[in-house]
């Protein structure tokens, strides 16, 4: 079958332009299906989202020409505070404390606002003239034939190519067609994501409180303004979301405490219900999954994107070495090299995240003494607490070369 | 399938398709070829690309190439070596090989010269080529300085043939024992038989008669447990490769 490129992807978010950019630049045609407008992506608007790109993951940007773009927006962490509180009571004494001096690669990480790298990777997909965005496209039907994944668009027009990649999202069309199910956990809580501006500076350093009714996030964006994940038993995230402006800051200000100074909202604010989505598997004959197609996990840790950029510089490096050697990069034996690759990566971190929100989404007594003496356990050792700043910046483990700044 | 291979009988072709699927299908039959086949790529390719200066992670590094594959089975170096640009001619003295060769290679949009043919008849027409792909043939043919002389004179002057094969010593009769099931359904001519087996020295001595220069050796080293192959600098005791050229 005649193919229209090497590699189809399914989604135009960070990880299938990401994948799609990487891809390109190592000599591949590949077209980007992107179900979202084009005017839709590129809201210059402040929608209050940002991220927490591990160090590996700014490394890939670099190493892919995109951090340039990115670093006068970009806001480094420089130290990771993560306690235990109640609305109105401020955080246990004991608590984990991780500094950035303690490991030589300097900071762990830096926060980032979605719409900074959204419009990056529009603009650079835009200059790449081996890789096809196709906005506001709708795939309606996907098949595959020996030699061709094919996916039907909603105008008609058919495409074919080695490869389909599903960067779809938790509810992924691609996942689904290939009939591969998924495994589902609703934690009943939804995350409230927002950002605020403050009077007094935040020094680099992001806050983790672990509430009873889940996590919230205070994380340092360029600026004197900082990042929100807000996670909160679903009626009561509902109310607070009906609140107007100030309502809504008034009940934040009891659990952010003082030492930010004055707060008030910058730009807008979202929630989102938190949900593990699980595929049973990333590949199947001729598609492979990255992202939250592969995996959703919960933000608590806040590796979801830094997790799909895991993803998608796996699939890269498996996919240029087949192609180097000449290989059929949709072949089985390929792709279960992205698997095998991958699996043990994303199983332990979905689980790992799950425990540690239902450890700490929990008001027990004593659950309570419990972890803080864990925590303080954790934070008393030096080696143990290099590990969890090593694993936090993403430098665990046996790294593709995107993920330790290698070019491709 | 956008058309069918206008060589072949259509009342034939759903067989030949289910052959190219089984030859194609990285657990089935042919299992410890494709297992094998990354590691006799990456000696390949950067072979070919340091004898003709090509950059690997160009597009169509070998664009312009002319490559012969003997033996070429259901197409599983011919079709790697088209993909990266090659002029690919595919030949195996085994017919029923060839249509599904071609079926595969149609299915995955590539175009690739399959015939049913040998190098002597080959040799004899005149053919030329900047590369042969010789691997795991010789030790299957009644006589090897003939045949490897017929693969020089197809050479272009300064031209690269890669020639891999099996070891005689007690180790690798073990091991052709062990493998020899799938390995002989991989090539058609017909058992192994350990007693052809040829060792590097004897094969570098065979090359060099066949009027060509030997210039390198590796051995192909699989790990049982890992279920991998690697390519080696030191153990060549069972399956091993060389490179030699043609004198410009």
């Amino acid at each position: 079958m005649a193919h229209d490129a090497d590699i189809l992807i399914a989604g135009g978010g960070l990880n299938g332009l990401t994948l799609g950019l990487a891809l390109a630049q190592g000599g591949m045609q590949v077209q980007v299906i992107d179900q979202l407008p084009a005017q839709t992506r590129a809201d210059p608007e402040f929608d209050g989202r940002s991220y927490a790109l591990a160090l590996a993951s700014k490394r890939m940007l670099g190493a892919l020409g995109l951090w340039e773009g990115l670093a006068e927006h970009a806001q480094p962490i420089l130290e990771v505070v993560a306690s235990d509180g109640r609305a109105g009571e401020g955080p246990s004494p004991l608590f984990l404390h991780f500094d950035h001096a303690e490991i030589e690669e300097g900071p762990m990480g830096y926060m980032i606002e979605d719409r900074f790298l959204r419009n990056l990777l529009l603009e650079a997909a835009e200059a790449t003239p081996d890789l096809t965005h196709r906005a506001g496209a709708q795939i309606i039907g996907q098949s595959i034939a020996p030699g061709a994944a094919s996916v039907t668009l909603a105008t008609g027009e058919v495409l074919a190519a080695p490869l389909l990649v599903g960067a779809d999202g938790k509810a992924s069309g691609t996942c689904a067609r290939a009939g591969i199910g998924r495994d589902e956990t609703d934690y009943e809580q939804d995350a409230i994501v927002c950002a605020v501006a403050h009077s007094a500076p935040h020094n680099g350093v992001a806050h983790q409180f672990f509430m009873p009714g889940g996590p919230l996030a205070i994380l340092p964006l360029a600026g004197q303004r900082s990042g929100i994940v807000w996670s909160e038993e679903r009626a009561l995230a509902a109310e607070y979301m009906a609140l107007d402006d100030a309502g809504f800051i008034e009940v934040l200000k009891p659990r952010f405490g003082s030492f930010l100074g004055e707060i008030s909202l910058a730009g807008r604010r979202s929630s989102y219900p938190l949900v593990r989505s699980l595929a049973r598997q990333i590949v199947a004959e001729r598609v492979a999954l990255v992202g939250d197609a592969a995996q959703a996990v919960h933000p608590i840790a806040g590796q979801g994107l830094n997790q799909g950029l895991r993803d998608v510089a796996s699939l890269v490096q498996v996919v240029l070495e087949a192609r180097r050697r000449g290989e059929d990069i949709g072949a089985a034996d390929v792709l279960e090299r992205h698997r095998a690759w991958r699996s043990f990566d994303r199983q332990s971190l979905a689980f790992a995240t799950d425990g540690f929100n239902r450890l700490f989404s929990n008001d027990n007594p004593v659950l309570r003494a419990g972890r803080d003496l864990g925590m303080g356990l954790i934070g008393s050792v030096p080696g143990l607490r290099r590990r969890f700043i090593r694993e936090a910046a993403g430098l665990a483990g046996d790294l593709p070369d995107l993920l330790r700044g290698r070019p491709i | 399938m956008t058309s069918t291979v206008n060589t072949i009988d259509p009342a034939e072709v759903d067989k030949f398709q289910a052959m190219a699927a089984e030859w194609w299908d990285p657990n089935g039959k042919f299992k410890p070829l494709h297992m094998l086949n990354p590691c006799r790529l990456d000696y390949i390719t950067q072979q070919i690309a340091a004898e003709y200066d090509r950059d690997l992670k160009a597009p169509l590094p070998f664009q312009g190439l002319r490559i012969l594959d003997i033996g070429c089975g259901g197409g599983l170096l011919s079709e790697p070596m088209a993909r990266l640009g090659a002029t690919v001619v595919g030949a195996d003295a085994a017919e029923r090989n060839i249509p599904v060769a071609q079926i595969h290679a149609e299915q995955s949009g590539l175009t690739i010269d399959y015939r049913c043919t040998t190098a002597e008849a080959m040799a004899e027409a005149g053919e030329t080529f900047d590369v042969i792909l010789n691997m795991e043939v010789v030790e299957h043919v009644a006589d090897p300085l003939g045949y490897l002389t017929a693969c020089q004179q197809m050479l272009k002057p300064g031209g690269l043939m890669i020639c891999s094969t099996l070891n005689r010593n007690p180790k690798s009769y073990f091991v052709a024992i062990i493998g020899a099931e799938h390995i002989m359904r991989w090539l058609p001519k017909g058992t192994h038989e350990w007693d052809k087996f040829i060792t590097p020295d004897e094969l570098y001595e065979l090359l060099g008669n066949a009027g060509l220069t030997p210039v390198d050796r590796k051995g192909f080293v699989f790990n049982p447990l890992a279920w991998t192959w690697r390519i080696s600098d030191k153990d060549l005791s069972v399956n091993y490769v060389t490179s030699s050229l043609k004198p410009a």
